[in-house]
């Protein structure tokens, strides 16, 4: 079984799929709309100078910034 | 059964004008198709009763008539921000005084086409005749991409066209399409939902119907969006116009259909996708890039401007770039613009004979204007910087950068524009926060904003630093009066961090928002567009700040004409006759028969009269006529003092006397900053006609800073102190001292509630300030 942990915990660099969204609706659909959603390539690329968001990168095509609380109700499967 | 917004449409004017709508998501070049095809000719209002922007232009060289809106840019028509919902009523025609589009154009991203068809999709369900426009089509094939639009005109329904509006390739083409919206048909259309869904729709519906529902409410459209969009702003109006028993509906169908195995939250999404990836994914083939991707490039890019340390000190060093900018660059500019005014004042003045309409004219109506244009140069140099870090994809980087250090705050990333504007003008900083969609950031946002040192604070700090802060070096390089123009830019950013932090945890309680924003692809910046934006920046300045900074420069101005008693008049007169008196005697003395000369109202009278006739004089006898002249100016600049502290308004200042002592101040200091209510860098011209010399002063005048040293209370004392200068800076620091600002927030947050709330607070703070620091200081120094 492929192991799946949190988007926040992957390094810089890594990638995976989503596996699962939890978090608020309305986040959640932001998210959906935005073009990440359960099935999507994502590679984490860099945290802030600040540690603080990250940006990813989704199905190779465009990035996103979002903050590690969020990204953690994220799920990836390696 | 006729609707408000059936009747909305039929009030609409029979013109043969055709509507188009442009929506896309953010970053896809919307903004520069729209520019394209109006060729720069938009004008910029907003939509009735929101504070929602609205871009509206003619399609240039077309042969009908066809006007273009540009909708906000959105990822969905689910409706989370203000934004969306004015694209999403205006695309249903439910919307005040805008009449539904004929034709709707969605632009999308053709390098990231499945996203974007997430939108076009939900835009195709409406039923308005659509056109699809994929952009940026040469990056997508540099990318890699080719695209069959073909097939995916066929899959969707309505036509594609592939364009790069940056070389305006394929515009005609589009164009041609918008002119003839008869040849579009309405769009059917596209089974995304499943069958089970749509019949609970339905039946949804029905209960909705016998529920009052508005009509506008209850399109196929809208009707499902409480299913699929839990707490959307759709279920909220719902809810609104009938109640519980609606709920109880909603709540029923959502049940339904949860046993029927359909998880609702991700429902629209996965149908979409799924249905775009079915539909439309044979349509787009993949292939190797030719040569390096844009998407390479913008790593690369990134790696360094958001480096830990590069990026860091990049940061830095363009915000020091855009704040010397704003204060070094603009300056000539601003030195010429008051001297403009300065010049046109004494032309109207040597024009229309002295009295109160002179007065209105030259200290009212000129000085007003000038007030205004004067800080044009540094908005449009803000600006000219914004609009050209947004076009290169730089902005949503340096809100990324600070999001860190906002969030411990409460707010987010996206604050960071609105307040880095506000150090220029707290106008153009509160108008760039409806990019902001929680509405409780943008309220926090906008009430901190004017803490932030503008640029009309810095001729007060110039003229008390000039006057009490000594020029003194010390560790070689730091400067004893920049330093403190430095801690008063300073006060004010120290002061807005607990403002916010007990804002967002007492009056705008919300949880933590988040930060999900798109970085866009690095990209060469269209200079047209830049500059263009600047312009409409500029002008948005000058009409909405300028009327509201000249109506109260009009008011304050009438408050310290009038009254104009005939005592101080006459007795002016009186002072006048002596001194013609005595000068007549003294050029006597010298031999010189001045009997000749008509007495003299003013020192330009005499002056005219000197050098229109051939006085034949010796060096003595001109010096003293140079002597007499000077002394006249001198009676005239203390009549007008005299008028002044007799004026409504130094009256109001002896009223707010005792509030101000524990400040330090007297009368004529409170007077000043009433007078500089309408917009703060009045009080120096204030300062200036208090004193007695007159109001053609600036902050680098050294009669003024010299009076202002010697300004003394009636016992003798020093009226400024060292303490009491500096607390009035740290008043202005913090105070809110705008009219302009006031408007705007009015309109911002559609109403007087929070601009009444943000003059208190603000004025409280600038208070107490002011008061530690003249107390404190009094009692160290």
């Amino acid at each position: 079984m492929a192991d799946i942990i949190p988007l926040d915990t992957l390094s810089p660099g890594q990638s995976g799929i989503v596996s699962s969204i939890e978090g608020e609706d309305s986040l959640v659909q932001r998210l959906y709309e935005m073009g990440l959603l359960e099935g999507s390539r994502i590679e984490f690329l860099r945290k802030a100078p600040l540690g603080d968001p990250m940006e990813v990168r989704i199905e190779d095509r465009f990035n996103l910034s979002l903050r590690r609380a969020d990204a953690h109700l994220i799920l990836i499967e390696l | 059964m006729t609707t408000a917004a059936d009747e909305r449409r039929q009030a609409r004017p029979e013109s043969n004008e055709i509507r188009v709508a442009l929506i896309g998501n953010p970053n896809t070049g919307k903004t520069t198709l729209f520019n394209a095809l109006t060729g720069h000719r938009a004008h910029v209002g907003n939509y009735s009763g929101v504070t929602v922007e609205k871009r509206e232009g003619p399609l240039r060289r077309a042969e009908k008539k066809v006007s273009i809106v540009d909708l906000p840019g959105s990822y969905s028509l689910s409706a989370h921000s203000p934004d969306e919902l004015v694209a999403v009523r205006v695309l249903l025609g439910d919307m005040e005084k805008e009449p539904r589009p004929d034709v709707v154009v969605i632009v999308a991203d053709a390098s990231n086409l499945e996203r974007n068809l997430f939108l076009a999709t939900q835009v195709i369900e409406l039923g308005v005749p659509s056109i699809l426009v994929l952009n940026m089509m040469d990056l997508a094939t540099a990318n890699g991409l080719e695209i069959d639009t073909q097939a995916l005109s066929e899959a969707l329904g309505v036509p594609v066209l592939p364009v790069v509006a940056r070389t305006q390739q394929g515009l005609d083409k589009l164009a041609e399409l918008m002119q003839a919206p008869e040849e579009l048909t309405k769009p059917a259309p596209l089974p995304v939902y499943p069958e089970e869904f749509l019949q609970e729709r339905d039946r949804l519906r029905e209960r909705l119907e016998k529920l009052n529902v508005p009509e506008n409410l209850l399109q196929p459209f809208l009707v499902k969006r409480p299913l699929v969009e839990i707490g959307g702003m759709v279920e909220q109006e719902i809810l609104r116009a009938a109640g519980d028993e609606a709920r109880q509906a909603i709540e029923e169908a959502r049940k339904t259909l949860t046993e029927k195995g359909h998880r609702l939250r991700s429902m629209e999404a996965s149908c979409r996708y799924r249905w775009i990836r079915r539909e439309c994914g044979p349509a787009i083939k993949e292939t190797k890039p030719s040569g390096h991707s844009s998407k390479e490039r913008t790593d690369k890019v990134d790696s360094i401007l958001t480096h830990r340390v590069w990026g860091t000190a990049l940061f830095l060093i363009l915000m020091t770039t855009v704040f010397q900018a704003i204060y070094a660059w603009s300056a000539p500019l601003m030195d010429m613009i008051d001297g403009f005014f300065v010049g046109l004042g004494n032309l109207v003045s040597g024009i229309v004979p002295a009295g109160p309409i002179q007065s209105f004219l030259v200290d009212g109506v000129i000085a007003g204007v000038g007030g205004v244009l004067v800080f044009l140069p540094q908005i449009c140099v803000l600006f000219l910087f914004i609009a050209l870090l947004e076009d290169i994809g730089y902005m949503a980087r340096a809100a990324f950068l600070m999001d860190r250090l906002l969030s411990r705050i409460g707010l987010s990333g996206r604050s960071f524009i609105p307040m880095l504007s506000s150090f220029a003008c707290a106008v153009p900083g509160i108008m760039s926060t409806r990019t902001i969609d929680d509405r409780r950031d943008r309220l926090a946002t906008i009430l901190v904003a004017p803490l932030m040192s503008c640029s009309a604070r810095l001729p007060v700090y110039t003229i008390f630093i000039a006057a009490f802060i000594p020029q003194r070096n010390f560790f070689w390089f730091f400067n004893l009066q920049g330093l403190v123009l430095l801690v008063m830019y300073l006060v004010g950013i120290i002061v807005a961090i607990p403002v916010t932090f007990i804002l967002k945890k007492t009056l705008l309680k919300a949880k933590t928002p988040s930060f999900l924003i798109e970085l866009p692809p690095y990209r060469r910046p269209l200079v047209k567009n830049v500059f263009y934006r600047m312009y409409e920046r500029g002008r948005e300045f000058v009409i909405r700040a300028g009327t509201i900074i000249l109506a109260v420069s009009i008011v304050i101005w009438a408050l310290t004409y009038y009254p104009r008693p005939d005592a101080i008049a006459e007795d002016h007169e009186h002072r006048v006759e002596f001194i013609n008196g005595v000068y007549t005697e003294k050029l006597a003395g010298v031999g010189f028969d001045a009997s000749a000369i008509p007495a003299p109202g003013s020192g330009e009278d005499l002056f005219e009269y000197i050098a229109a006739s051939d006085l034949s004089a010796t060096d003595d006898q001109k010096d003293v006529l140079d002597a007499w002249i000077a002394k006249l100016h001198v009676l005239e600049t203390q009549v007008e003092g005299a008028y002044l502290r007799q004026s409504y308004l130094a009256r109001a200042g002896k009223v707010v006397a005792p509030v101000v002592e524990p400040l330090g101040w007297d009368w004529r200091v409170g007077m000043a900053v009433i007078a500089s209510f309408p917009a703060r860098e009045v009080i120096v011209a204030t300062l200036g006609v208090i004193f007695d010399l007159g109001g053609d002063v600036d902050e680098g005048d050294q009669g003024l800073i010299q009076k202002i040293r010697d300004a003394k209370w009636p016992d003798g004392r020093p009226l400024f102190t060292i303490p009491v200068a500096i607390g009035l800076m740290v008043f202005f620091a913090l105070c809110m001292q705008c009219a302009a600002t006031l408007a705007i927030m009015k309109r911002e947050t559609n109403g007087w509630r929070w601009p009444i709330f943000a003059f208190v607070y603000m004025t409280g703070l600038a208070y107490l300030g002011a008061l530690i620091v003249y107390q404190g200081l009094s009692m160290i120094l």
